[in-house]
């Protein structure tokens, strides 16, 4: 798991023939994919499409049935120690942030550092008023989160994410929760946070952003890939019929 | 510009809307039919007030040691004054009062401390309050250590034995109340089981029968050279009952947070008794301190329930007192002593949680 360890072909994340009922509903059916290091993912879809769920696998907050998840070289099965690490080493933005409302900023970004890789109180919070710079929030540190608008807590959840130095970048739909004018600022620091190299995947909308950063859209529509590419021919050739409806329906207005 | 305006005429000053006299015709005379319902509350007030005044204080008896020394209309509080120390203390010897009187001065201070949130030092006087404070409390109260003389747990009673039950019943009741909360959302099955046949068991029996049982029942099912002490066995009856009761109230709680404030723990690589503990436990425990003190507040008065399997705690032993034969008769300032004590208690108890829940609420919506 160490970074030496990892070099740059490396494989971040890999899912084999990796198959998610609920009760009868198939949600994922036989995902293949595979995150080099470095590489950035969006994946888009129609709502229920199973992107979500896909995400959310990566970090065993949802668990898989069949198939062979492999994170980091760690391979993820019910053992909880397993998880935990795995956990550790990707970092989770979610569509409504998730921050804990009973602790300020700083905190938020100190309790997993402290807690879970423990570091002291110091060594903490200077790291993490060092993240919460980059994501250009240091400022409202003593501030809670109810005290922010939507796109500020989103960029805390995001500093909150890298203290914890992950190696892999989970965003699930980042934006959708944001008004339109706080996500630009949560777009630029996702830019950003791409330009340094870091490994993403990405569940958006955001069709600018998936141009500019990602090195593959993938389409995803009822539990299955679709349609996997570079974004200049995803957007301008796609193959299938259904990336085709698809695009024309976001792309359309 | 400024010339040729007119002066615009003065006006009267408008209608206060400051002040008692404002806010009593905002308020109390507001329109025909609110002043009618002021006025008949007043009266129905002034039936209620004067005659309990006059009662209690007014025309009440306040000095004198014997029944002989109630010669006016009112109430006769010699009765209590020359009881106090029974009500308090129960039967424990006289001679040995000074021992409960430094548990009893011990308990207020730390809670003193523990509440008021200037003081500095919490986390340790927590451990010492939780920890060392019950085992000085016992080896004082009980005795048969240290050349202190043997006090048996029979003579312990009063506003010492209320205080007693109530505290370790509060404080035995959260922690299992917590785990067994936590056990009942469980995916582990056994866990689940064991939790919910649990609460269930215990609220579906009157604390009563539970008494009953631990007092007439429990000793026949023990070894006979095996014998456990009734007061114990009354404060793991007490325990057990009320913690069914705190796990519903945290269950509520808990289903209160989120599941999004679990799943971003997760994500961190938060074990789950870290996520419980520094997440949704400190969320959770925020929003059920009127649950929770509640809770508290109908376990304090449950303690008078010993009373049937003959402990005297503080109603027990005022009923006691009642049927002195030196002492007939006086049995409404008995009762209303012993409800203005529970009454203290609980209201503080009361006003206490409202502080608390008023100084944790960061105001802010998740």
């Amino acid at each position: 798991m160490s970074e030496a360890a990892l070099k740059p072909q490396d494989s971040m994340v890999e899912m084999r023939g990796v198959n998610k009922w609920y009760g009868d509903f198939h949600v994922l059916r036989d995902i293949d994919l595979d995150v080099k290091r470095g590489e950035r993912i969006v994946i888009c879809g129609p709502s229920g499409s199973g992107k979500s769920t896909m995400i959310r696998c990566i970090n065993h907050l949802e668990e898989h049935q069949q198939g062979e998840i492999v994170v980091g070289g760690v391979p993820l099965t019910q053992d909880v120690k397993r998880i935990e690490q795995v956990r550790r080493s990707v970092g989770m933005v979610f569509q409504h942030f998730n921050l804990f409302p009973h602790l300020s900023v700083l905190e938020n970004c100190c309790i997993a550092p402290m807690w879970v890789q423990k570091k002291s109180r110091r060594e903490a919070e200077a790291q993490a008023m060092q993240y919460l710079e980059r994501v250009r929030i240091a400022e409202q540190a003593k501030k809670y989160p109810g005290q922010l608008s939507g796109g500020q807590q989103q960029r805390v959840a995001i500093a909150r994410s890298l203290c914890m130095h992950p190696d892999v970048m989970l965003f699930d739909e980042p934006t959708s929760a944001l008004d339109p004018e706080m996500i630009k600022e949560v777009l630029d620091v996702m830019v950003e946070l791409a330009e340094e190299g870091m490994t993403m995947l990405c569940v958006t909308h955001e069709m600018g952003f998936a141009k500019t950063v990602a090195d593959r859209v993938i389409f995803m529509d009822q539990g299955q890939i679709i349609e996997e590419n570079a974004p200049e021919p995803f957007f301008n050739d796609p193959q299938s019929e259904r990336t085709q409806l698809f695009l024309s329906q976001i792309l359309g207005h | 510009m400024i010339h040729n305006k007119t002066m615009i005429d003065q006006r009267p000053a408008p209608k206060s809307t400051i002040g008692p006299m404002a806010w009593l015709r905002g308020n109390l005379f507001n329109g025909p039919v609110n002043t009618l319902f002021t006025l008949v509350g007043l009266y129905v007030l002034y039936l209620l007030v004067v005659p309990t005044v006059q009662w209690a204080i007014i025309d009440a008896n306040w000095v004198g040691t014997t029944r002989e020394d109630c010669t006016r209309e009112g109430a006769c509080w010699v009765f209590v004054k020359a009881r106090f120390t029974q009500f308090i203390y129960g039967l424990y010897p006289r001679s040995e009062l000074w021992r409960a009187n430094i548990v009893f001065v011990g308990f207020f201070a730390l809670i003193a401390w523990l509440a008021i949130p200037r003081l500095p030092l919490k986390r340790w006087v927590a451990v010492f309050a939780l920890v060392v404070f019950p085992v000085i409390a016992y080896v004082l109260l009980h005795g048969g250590h240290f050349g202190l003389p043997r006090v048996p747990t029979h003579r312990w009673g009063g506003l010492m034995l209320t205080l007693l039950l109530a505290s370790v019943g509060m404080i035995g009741a959260l922690p299992i109340g917590i785990v067994l909360a936590l056990g009942r959302r469980s995916s582990m099955p056994i866990v689940k089981s064991f939790s919910v046949v649990f609460i269930e068991f215990w609220r579906g029996v009157p604390l009563i029968t539970v008494l009953f049982m631990a007092s007439v029942m429990l000793p026949l099912f023990l070894p006979s050279d095996l014998s456990v002490d009734r007061l114990i066995r009354a404060l793991i009856g007490i325990t057990l009952f009320q913690s069914a009761y705190m796990a519903e109230v945290i269950r509520g709680g808990l289903q209160a947070i989120p599941r999004g404030q679990d799943e971003a723990a997760a994500a961190l690589g938060m074990t789950y008794w870290k996520r419980m503990g520094l997440i949704v436990m400190p969320q959770a425990l925020k929003m059920m301190i009127p649950g929770i003190v509640n809770t508290f507040i109908s376990l304090f008065k449950d303690t008078t329930l010993v009373m049937i399997i003959g402990l005297f705690d503080l109603l027990g032993i005022v009923q006691a007192a009642l049927s002195d034969s030196r002492w007939l008769g006086f049995s409404l300032e008995g009762y209303v002593f012993a409800a203005f004590v529970f009454w203290i208690f609980c209201f503080s108890m009361s006003r206490y949680s409202q502080y608390l829940e008023r100084r944790l609420n960061t105001g802010h919506k998740r």
